[in-house]
């Protein structure tokens, strides 16, 4: 399912823009975090073909490359959804019923914390503390916060992005 | 660099500007423990095990990263470091499976050791223990990581001695692993399975894959004829095992050790690497008279092989195309052998006692079967075939010298040199030098490619011919040849290449320890059993010659090409991991071109 959204043209563009960066860095091994960071902001992450890319045309292997990606938490191997949902496991929205709102996203997207839907629309994270303790228990959806939540709003505050998700697909159709 | 003058212990010490306190503490008889530590290779600081007081720090300081200072106050045996020292070994083993007595490093661990050394009789913590499948995918290794201590050493090795970079450290805290790159097999990394990380393991989470038990099963077998050839370079290890010093000769322990294990014959690789001389000798005489292509390369060493088809398959058609003495050794047997004692090739089982865990690897590639059948069945480590003596019950260093079986057993002082870095070089010199010129040498010792230099060079005169000559050995060396080779910066006529530091003497299937020093000590004892062979040429070998009159012909001729050369693949240099993924194409271009990773036959010879 990667693979798919790998080859749509929006992202050959990025590919494009990557190979610029990536040739420019020709044989220079001390680019190799730079490079990386260029193809995660970019893509969202660092796919293997980037990988092997990046290693050829730096010189170095791809067990570095490989290595600095797993390392360092800014890396990320997998894509990350559109919407990025972050779960506030903080000590006051662990209290005011977080496990259960956490438990209810994981069952209604049908994916664990950490993992991104088949359909590329939502990655689920857990935090701590979002310092917005007066509305635990939180949760915020891209740059969105939803406070008091509780494990029936759940549904509704996903449709409400499902639909958005739609209707941007539409306009960008017409 | 001037002196620097420190305390240990009390003791006064004064060594060179720039060493560790761990390098100065030895000079003073004192052995600071250490799990990681490598000298020249893995200097890293990281197992915590050598730490030290040190005046005037707040903290304990790791002794193989710390260097010396002026007036520097140590102490290498306080409360402090000995708490701290043993808190850190607990922790490592918490998290280490106590199999001990089924594990192939016991008895030869550095951390079974080092409990023993600090008295350590109970472990105060349970670790995660998180369990992990063996990766036994290659057919040379076996890797446990289970067992890993994280170290690093393996990593080390494998990118700044051999230059291959198969293995990685990933992930981070108690989530690190090490291994290829995307969590794949080493049957689908760049892997050349020398074994050198096997080598530097302080524990049992690298090892050969044993085939003793196949050996035990086919010498049982009455209905089996079970031969066996000894590389060159075995004959100076195979007694340490056993308690003699590095350096021993043990050639005709070894031999009679052998015949007591049940093997029918017991015949000698040195036979076969005098015959590699032969046929590799007249292909360089071949070349110089044909004007190239240059240079030659040699092709005895199964983990260059498989590292030239990754990282330098432009370089093939250089590459010599003598398969290895192991190989030239086993189809021979199963033909000329078979045919000359009238035994059934299917019923004839060729083992090789090599020092080398790349062979393993070696006898199994498809195109190794130029008999009918499989050349060369097993090939055991010199560390296998001590178990199996041990096993036997015999009592090695009791056992009188006895000699090869004829003729595969009869060999030359040539022969024995293949063994370590320069010998193939210095062989096949002895050789060409006579077959070009008509006269014999002058002087039959070439000191300028012998010794542990990674990189030799020497200019040769064969009466009037300039032949100038390179030998490297450690793959990170032959990356630093090749490379100025590629560029033009240099030009040879002929290069010696071995995987491993030291040629086979340091061989990945070496007894444990191999080091500097110990490696200095076979490389010695190689050059002592030469002086004492009665024939040192190659050609002068009345067994090679005797072969080439009544079966082979001539040297390159169509015999020969048939069973004793060989043809080379195009492999990609991230081994097979990046087609297996396809996530590894780039999209932008047909299936990613400049990895060049069709895997063929080169069939431009």
């Amino acid at each position: 399912m990667t693979e798919s959204r790998e080859h749509k043209c929006e992202c050959l563009e990025a590919y494009r823009d990557i190979d610029r960066v990536i040739q420019k860095n020709r044989g220079d091994r001390g680019a190799l975090i730079q490079v990386l960071h260029y193809v995660q902001e970019r893509l969202g992450y660092v796919p293997r073909n980037v990988q092997v890319r990046v290693a050829q045309a730096l010189g170095v292997s791809l067990s570095e490359v490989y290595g600095v990606v797993t390392f360092y938490s800014f890396f990320r191997e997998k894509p990350r959804g559109k919407y990025i949902i972050s779960s506030c496991q903080g000590t006051a929205c662990y209290v005011r019923g977080a496990p259960e709102v956490l438990a209810r996203l994981e069952k209604d997207l049908g994916i664990s914390a950490g993992d991104t839907t088949e359909d590329g629309l939502f990655t689920l994270e857990v935090v701590r503390c979002l310092g917005a303790c007066g509305l635990a228990p939180v949760i915020t959806v891209n740059k969105d916060t939803h406070g008091r939540m509780s494990e029936d709003k759940v549904p509704s505050v996903l449709n409400l992005y499902r639909k958005k998700a739609e209707s941007e697909v539409t306009v960008a159709g017409t | 660099m001037a002196p620097i003058a420190l305390t240990i212990d009390g003791k006064r010490v004064t060594v060179e500007e720039g060493i560790s306190i761990l390098e100065a503490a030895k000079t003073v008889g004192i052995d600071i423990p250490s799990l990681c530590y490598l000298k020249d290779i893995n200097v890293i600081g990281s197992c915590r095990v050598c730490v030290v007081e040190v005046e005037g720090a707040k903290t304990l300081q790791a002794a193989c990263v710390t260097p010396v200072a002026p007036g520097m106050v140590v102490h290498t045996n306080t409360p402090k470091v000995r708490a701290s020292r043993r808190l850190t070994v607990e922790l490592i083993l918490s998290d280490h499976p106590y199999e001990c007595p089924t594990c192939p490093r016991n008895l030869n661990c550095e951390l079974q050791a080092l409990a023993e050394r600090m008295g350590i009789r109970r472990i105060r913590f349970e670790g995660q223990r998180q369990e992990y499948k063996p990766d036994v995918s290659t057919p040379a290794l076996v890797r446990d990581f289970n067992k890993c201590i994280l170290c690093r050493r393996c990593v080390s090795v494998c990118e700044k001695v051999q230059g291959v970079n198969a293995i990685g450290p990933y992930g981070r805290g108690l989530k690190t692993t090490i291994g290829p790159a995307w969590g794949e097999s080493m049957a689908e990394s760049p892997c050349v399975q020398c074994g050198q990380c096997v080598l530097v393991c302080p524990v049992g989470a690298l090892y050969e894959k044993d085939y003793t038990e196949e050996v035990w099963k086919a010498l049982s077998d009455p209905n089996k004829h079970v031969i066996v050839q000894t590389a060159p370079a075995t004959r100076v290890s195979i007694g340490e095992p056993f308690g003699l010093p590095p350096g021993s000769i043990s050639t005709g322990k070894m031999v009679a050790a052998l015949r007591r294990l049940g093997f029918a014959k017991v015949f000698d690789t040195d036979f076969a690497a005098d015959l590699t001389i032969v046929e590799e000798g007249s292909e360089l005489l071949d070349r110089l008279a044909k004007g190239g292509p240059f240079p030659l390369i040699t092709s005895c060493s199964p983990g260059w092989i498989r590292f030239m088809e990754q990282f330098y398959p432009e370089l093939s058609l250089n590459v010599s195309s003598c398969k290895s003495p192991q190989q030239m050794f086993g189809a021979l047997a199963k033909t000329y052998y078979a045919e000359k004692t009238g035994i059934d090739p299917a019923k004839i089982v060729m083992v090789s006692i090599m020092p080398c865990t790349a062979k393993k690897y070696e006898c199994q590639r498809p195109e190794m079967t130029s008999s009918g059948f499989q050349d060369v069945d097993y090939v055991l480590t010199v560390r296998e075939l001590a178990r199996m003596i041990k096993q036997a019950g015999i009592d090695f260093q009791e056992l009188p010298e006895e000699e090869y079986d004829a003729p595969l057993g009869i060999s030359t002082g040539a022969g024995v040199i293949f063994g370590a870095t320069g010998g193939v070089m210095e062989a096949a010199l002895r050789t060409a030098y006579e077959l070009h010129t008509g006269k014999p040498l002058p002087r039959i010792d070439f000191e300028a490619v012998r010794g542990l230099n990674g990189v030799k060079e020497a200019a040769v005169d064969l009466d009037g011919t300039q032949l100038k000559v390179a030998v490297a050995h450690g793959l990170g060396n032959a990356r630093v040849v090749l490379d100025r080779v590629k560029s033009g910066e240099v030009q040879y006529h002929f290069i010696e290449i071995m995987t491993c530091p030291g040629g086979c003497i340091g061989g990945g299937g070496q007894p444990i320890p191999t080091n500097t020093e110990i490696r200095q000590k076979r490389l010695e004892a190689i050059y002592e059993a030469d002086r004492r062979m009665p024939f040192r040429k190659s050609h002068e070998n009345p067994a090679v010659r005797e072969l080439y009159e009544t079966y082979l012909g001539k040297p390159l001729g169509p015999k020969s090409h048939h069973l004793l050369h060989t043809t080379y693949r195009w492999r990609s240099p991230f081994g097979s991991m990046v087609q297996k993924n396809h996530q590894g194409v780039w999209p932008l271009e047909e299936v990613a071109a400049a990895s060049s990773p069709d895997e063929g036959v080169d069939d431009r010879r």
